[in-house]
């Protein structure tokens, strides 16, 4: 069973629907139990993320997150809470991976919306997919590069469009939203 | 993809409906042809039919797996929030946006900027672009650029013109319009209303700051195959898919 994480962010009906294109039954849940004993962990969201951390704090979902020892995938807005810090809201996020969430400066169109590339770095998520494949991101606010980057986008500025660290995954793009690149991305990580 | 009664239709001009197939089956084809996103507009959008697209948004949500947008009827916050939970990605409103811009704000707050689409009908008249509403059957007072530049204030994260002198006639974009929407906006304008040759695709983005075009008919109708437009506009250096 796949658990995604049920917190106040928007369409994460869709996390499910592509789980389920590929064949892989899935809950939507905000119980620690249920999270903890999922085959996989997926944290989706687009929103905001001072409110979104509000949440999970609220619920101790902060602490339930961290404790996961299966692979846990953070899309979007859920790449962002699993770094330190983000701007927006100046939030306090889960740290696991040691770097920071700004705000793109405004020399271009924000929010990066739309399909764009992504240059990998070799990473198990991306068995199977060339460089440079489009993805579809939706974001104002960005991970800046860090250790823990696998894969950078350029809009504006280099950034993370994909981190790893141990057994936490993430990817600033919607992989439930970018066609087969997405579903074999997903794929991948299912089959971690 | 313009809905009525849950099936996909398309005019000329705003008007002489004709039938183009089953929406759900047409975003199927689209999506294997590598279509970037989609655009479903309830043209009917009564009380009664609202049932209908909630279902039909549903079942594309379930087979499609690239961003799509739905239209028609808007009014509430409470309207985008079922459309959503439906597994739309993005609204798109129109008469609502001008009788209330405050609802942008009040969407764009809930659900992000990035969900709301502003879709502007405009047509030249009187020497100058102006909004209608109601599909197209009622003039503002509303200068289109103006519009545009609110909307954007109000929190709007997207715009989809449509020139609707150009609307089905296949005779290409209107660049005039949408080279001033969208040098006045910094947020994405998508070109729309007469799509008939790939050349129109070409001209709209070299001559235009559009970062995207959309087109109905001569996808409905197969004039144009998505693919082969796509290796066009590669094969012309535009940026793209």
């Amino acid at each position: 069973m796949i658990a995604i994480i049920k917190y106040n962010a928007g369409n994460i009906s869709s996390v499910k629907n592509a789980l389920n294109r590929l064949g892989y039954n899935s809950i939507i849940t905000d119980n620690a139990n249920e999270i903890l004993n999922a085959d996989k962990v997926i944290f989706p969201g687009v929103g905001e993320a001072g409110s979104a951390m509000q949440y999970l704090k609220e619920r101790g979902l902060d602490k339930v997150i961290l404790s996961v020892k299966q692979p846990v995938l953070g899309i979007c807005l859920g790449l962002q809470l699993m770094c330190n810090f983000s701007e927006e809201g100046n939030t306090e996020c889960l740290g696991v991976f040691d770097t920071q969430v700004k705000l793109f400066p405004p020399k271009e169109i924000v929010p990066h919306m739309g399909w764009n590339n992504f240059s990998s770095i070799k990473a198990a998520l991306f068995n199977g997919i060339n460089a440079n494949a489009d993805v579809y991101y939706v974001h104002s606010f960005y991970a800046e590069i860090c250790e823990n980057t696998i894969a950078t986008c350029d809009y504006i500025l280099p950034f993370s469009a994909a981190l790893q660290k141990n057994n936490f995954y993430a990817t600033q793009f919607h992989p439930e939203k970018s066609g087969d690149i997405g579903e074999q991305i997903l794929k991948n990580f299912l089959e971690l | 993809m313009d809905i009525k009664d849950g099936k996909t239709v398309k005019g000329i001009n705003f008007v002489d409906i004709r039938d183009a197939g089953n929406p759900v089956e047409l975003a199927k084809k689209y999506v294997e042809q590598k279509a970037d996103e989609l655009v479903f507009l309830d043209i009917t959008a009564t009380i009664e039919n609202r049932t209908t697209l909630i279902e039909l948004v549903k079942k594309i949500a379930k087979e499609i797996n690239i961003p799509f947008t739905v239209g028609g009827g808007i009014n509430s916050v409470q309207d985008v929030s079922k459309l959503i939970q439906a597994g739309a990605d993005k609204v798109s409103i129109n008469s609502s946006a001008v009788k209330n811009p405050k609802l942008i704000s009040e969407i764009s707050k809930e659900f992000g900027n990035q969900c709301v689409v502003v879709a502007i009908d405009t047509k030249f008249i009187d020497d100058e672009w102006r909004v209608f509403v109601h599909g197209g059957r009622t003039a503002t007072e509303l200068k289109t650029v103006d519009w545009a530049k609110q909307a954007e204030q109000f929190g709007a994260g997207e715009i989809l013109l449509t020139s609707m002198n150009n609307d089905g006639t296949k005779q290409g974009f209107d660049i005039d319009i949408t080279n001033k929407v969208s040098s006045a906006v910094n947020i994405p304008v998508i070109a729309s209303g007469g799509a008939g040759q790939k050349e129109d695709f070409k001209n709209v983005f070299e001559q235009t700051s559009a970062t995207g075009a959309l087109a109905a008919s001569i996808f409905h109708f197969g004039e144009i195959p998505i693919p082969e437009l796509k290796q066009y506009l590669k094969n012309n250096k535009i940026n793209i898919r």
